[in-house]
């Protein structure tokens, strides 16, 4: 499992590191095997962030985040780093950007034989980055041996999807990794990582947009200016938003067989026959608390005042 | 008709020749219409909204015509275009937030853009503050520089910058897609708001995103590899496309409430043609599951049911 | 997703026409290296002076400090460049002067590069308090009045020779390119292919050594050239000003004899003009070869 347990993020900012800046704070949440977790947030939500610290590119400044138990700051040296790397891996919103532009794109392959099967014979370790290519539905021929630029984005994904399985791992990063991708193709890399759930890989799947998070999630957690607003089950975060930020992210997103007015008329209308106080409702002048309340089975709130424009 | 687009064919320079971007659309725009225009990239969208505006170094006018309100637009002539440009077709271009000079003034630059245009910045004052109030802004952001607004203002500055000489025609090139969800829907209703108060007579929004433009659009044009596809209205588009591209394309994408598991979705599969040298006939041809040889010759964009234009000998 | 041929998509890649010819941006480079008048000229008369310190000093049958022949006698087919006060020959001067003049830009200069580039790619890779503190050293060593430095020095050590030397510039002249070196690798330290070498287990230098340098290689090619013109100027001043090695001979050393001596009030032309511009030529053939190397490597200054 791996385990969010109040992770705070602060970056030092301004001359002398004076300044103070929250990017992510009291964020608690788990990543199960066979599960997808996406991540939903704007701009500036501290998503990424949170995905950065998962893979120790980005450190955590309070709070722990553990991998089947083991907390993964307290990792020292290149050793116990390499191992962790064997069991968690990223994929990051820029193809292009993740290639060396003057290398070969295999190059992403023969970097984890080097590292971490410099054992393996030079035809098995073929047939392994073959098996691997098929999974995630490449042709060999098409794109080994050829440079980034010469690959589509949806082909250069796929590798590094393929990367990862090379080295057998529990958890993936996924940030944004379709958002720059063709619209006609996209799905497709995807459903891969649907696929990669079906294999047991529990997976962290960043976005901003919420039919992507819908569409291939368990459990959903929804991201504002570094907070946790609400998160729980797929099903019930989406039927079912309490938090009056999840609610505007839900009436702003363009669907395609309702327009706008139609689905604030409907939150709207949901929101008045619900009169009943909550637990998660705030008396005036209380404090935001940072720990979420439960709604329902599997669904917690960030607890709000009632009028609360966001 | 506010813009009669016919055979309007715009290539790339490039060293190993020309390559066909924009081959032949022909389409019109009617007063007051919003024309949402569709495509993945390198479907031609960009090269036809830069096109209507200025053709940059390396694009290259080979043929066809565009009418803007009955005068036929000298869209191979960047002078003869000054004419037109800002005062009867603008536009809010894709980057609009990064293009603004940062360290001038925002008023400052209004000024400099009108008086290059030959308007005198007094004469549109109020109106331009009327504008500014209409989408919240305060009128001192004139007085402030691009740097201190965020991305949400910025764009909404730049809307009324473009359209402050009630153009004819405004053309939105992915205005919104830089934006969050949040902010991206207030940008996307005040340009239907622009149309409704006549700041502008009818309008292009150019997007990748069909969701987006099916919100705001009157009409949705579809384009693919240089050609277009299919154009009808939103809701005919989004309920009941003729194109197979358009009808692939739309099953691809997921929907807020769709789970894998209830419906996996497929993508198209393989990739757009290359425009160097596109393969004969229907561009769509390689991947589209209906082709048979009727598909190597190229099919023309007809009329199909009433307002309703598609490119296919497959479409009934 | 099948054959995806790379569409040189108009709308995205406004940048890069499709020139693409996919497997050579080396051959490329070489390409335009071979037909850039600047770096041609500026290759070919470093290149001439070097073979000339390379390959004459052997056939020479004097050394540069024997006083063999008559006082200021003007060049002549006998003495090329001329003789100096004491009879010395001061072609065989000027030869072996150019040695330790290319010996005072490679040593020199490479110790500045390495020490700099060092400094600079971890500074720009590690960031953090590591950056701080060696950024911190770069400042103080950057506002060390170098030749004050170098006077007191040069004037306190015994056995002073060229390697001395240069190894002092060296050790002086690096801060300028550990700032440099160290920007261009904080922005390419951003890039997600080097995350994700970091996530394929890959060790820092490594990282440091195969995925940031390669993609700056042009730029440290020039960094260096940079730095050697700098420690050849810099020891010619030294020299120039009676702080030259005091066991063996250089440019800059002729020309402080020669204006030692009075050849400047003897109007001894031949014994100033040469190793002046000498140094001139080499010099200003790297700087220009440096300005060609750019027009080179920075697509956008090609003339095309």
């Amino acid at each position: 499992m791996l385990k969010f347990d109040r992770v705070t993020k602060v970056y030092k900012v301004g001359a002398f590191g004076g300044g103070e800046f929250t990017a992510v704070r009291d964020a608690s949440f788990e990543v199960r095997p066979g599960e997808v977790v996406s991540l939903i947030g704007e701009s500036g939500s501290g998503k990424s962030t949170l995905g950065k610290m998962a893979l120790r590119i980005a450190s955590v400044s309070k709070g722990k985040i553990t991998c089947d138990g083991i907390d993964v700051s307290t990792l020292r040296g290149h050793r116990a780093l390499k191992d962790y790397y064997r069991k968690v891996q990223g994929v990051f919103q820029d193809p292009f950007s993740s290639y060396n532009p003057i290398f070969k794109a295999d190059r992403v392959f023969s970097m984890i034989r080097e590292e971490y099967y410099p054992e393996v014979s030079q035809s098995e370790w073929q047939d392994r980055v073959a098996e691997a290519l098929k999974v995630v539905r490449l042709d060999p021929n098409q794109v080994l041996g050829k440079y980034p630029h010469q690959l589509s984005g949806g082909q250069l994904q796929r590798m590094l999807l393929a990367r990862a399985l090379l080295l057998d791992i529990d958890y993936l990063v996924a940030d944004e990794v379709i958002s720059m991708l063709d619209a006609s193709t996209r799905i497709d890399v995807l459903n891969l990582l649907a696929d990669l759930k079906a294999r047991g890989m529990g997976i962290l799947f960043v976005t901003h947009d919420l039919a992507l998070g819908n569409y291939i999630s368990d459990q959903t957690v929804i991201l504002y200016k570094g907070e946790i607003v609400e998160r729980g089950v797929t099903e019930k975060v989406f039927s079912d938003p309490r938090h009056p930020y999840t609610k505007k992210l839900f009436a702003s997103v363009p669907q395609f067989h309702k327009k706008w007015e139609e689905v604030e008329a409907e939150l709207r209308a949901k929101e008045a026959a619900d009169t009943s106080t909550h637990p998660y409702h705030l008396e005036e002048g209380q404090e935001v608390p940072s720990e979420l309340v439960q709604v329902s089975e599997g669904h917690y709130v960030q607890p709000f005042h009632r009028r609360a424009a966001v | 008709m506010t813009l009669e687009v016919s055979d309007l064919r715009v290539y790339y320079r490039t060293l190993r020749g020309d390559v066909r971007a924009l081959d032949g659309p022909t389409f019109t725009v009617a007063d007051g219409e919003i024309m949402g225009l569709a495509g993945e990239s390198g479907s031609g969208k960009s090269t036809l909204s830069k096109s209507l505006i200025r053709l940059d170094g390396r694009m290259r006018y080979i043929g066809g015509s565009v009418t803007l309100d009955g005068d036929e637009m000298p869209i191979w002539d960047d002078r003869a275009m000054d004419e037109f440009r800002y005062k009867r077709v603008s536009i809010i271009p894709q980057y609009a937030m990064s293009a603004m000079n940062p360290t001038r003034k925002i008023g400052k630059m209004i000024a400099e853009l009108l008086e290059s245009r030959g308007v005198r910045f007094r004469d549109v004052r109020d109106e331009l503050h009327r504008r500014l109030e209409l989408v919240e802004l305060e009128r001192d952001v004139l007085d402030r520089y691009p740097l201190e607004l965020s991305g949400g203002m910025k764009q909404r500055t730049v809307m009324v910058i473009s359209t402050l000489l009630n153009p004819s025609l405004l053309i939105a090139d992915e205005v919104t897609s830089a934006l969050d969800v949040s902010t991206q829907r207030a940008v996307a209703e005040t340009l239907v708001e622009f149309r409704d108060r006549e700041f502008v007579k009818s309008m292009i929004v150019v997007t990748h995103d069909i969701s987006l433009v099916y919100q705001i659009a009157d009409t949705i044009m579809v384009m693919y590899g240089g050609r277009l596809a299919e154009k009808a209205s939103a809701k005919t588009i989004i309920e009941m496309p003729k194109h197979p591209y358009t009808k692939m394309l739309l099953d691809s994408l997921p929907e807020v409430g769709v789970k894998y598991e209830d419906k996996r979705l497929s993508g198209i599969p393989g990739s757009p043609p290359g425009l160097l040298n596109p393969p004969q006939g229907c561009r769509f041809r390689d991947r589209c599951p209906l082709a048979d040889k009727q598909c190597l010759e190229q099919p023309p964009f007809v009329e199909v049911e009433s307002d309703h234009h598609v490119a296919c000998w497959k479409a009934e | 997703m099948t054959a995806a041929q790379p569409l040189p998509d108009p709308t995205t890649a406004p940048e890069e026409p499709a020139v693409a010819t996919p497997k050579a941006p080396r051959l490329e480079a070489l390409y335009f290296a071979l037909r850039n008048p600047k770096l041609v000229v500026g290759l070919s008369i470093v290149l001439l002076f070097l073979l000339v310190g390379l390959v004459v000093p052997p056939f020479l049958e004097h050394t540069p400090g024997e006083r063999y022949a008559p006082p200021l006698l003007p060049p002549s087919a006998e003495h090329w460049f001329g003789t100096t006060q004491f009879g010395q020959d001061l072609f065989t001067q000027f030869v072996y002067g150019i040695r330790s003049t290319f010996l005072v830009g490679f040593l020199g200069g490479g110790i500045a590069a390495v020490i700099g580039m060092t400094i600079g790619f971890v500074a720009g890779y590690k960031g953090g308090w590591i950056d701080e503190v060696l950024n911190m050293l770069t400042n103080v060593v950057l506002v060390l009045p170098t030749l004050a430095v170098l006077f007191i020095i040069a004037a306190y050590v015994d056995s002073y020779g060229v390697v001395t030397q240069s190894f002092f510039i060296g050790m002086t002249s690096w801060p300028w390119a550990a700032r440099a070196v160290r920007s261009q690798a904080l922005s390419l330290s951003s890039r997600d292919f080097v995350d994700l070498a970091r996530l394929s287990g890959v060790r820092p230098w490594k990282i440091i050594v195969r995925d940031i340098a390669p993609n700056m290689s042009s730029y440290l090619f020039m960094t260096f050239i940079l730095l050697f013109g700098g420690a050849v100027l810099a020891a010619a001043g030294l020299d120039f000003v009676g702080l030259g090695p005091n066991d063996g001979m250089s440019l800059g050393l002729i020309m402080h004899q020669a204006v030692k001596w009075g050849a400047l009030q003897l109007g001894v032309w031949w014994w100033f003009v040469p190793p002046g511009l000498g140094i001139t030529a080499i010099v200003g053939s790297m700087y220009v070869m440096n300005v060609g190397l750019d027009e080179v490597f920075n697509p956008k200054l090609r003339e095309m």
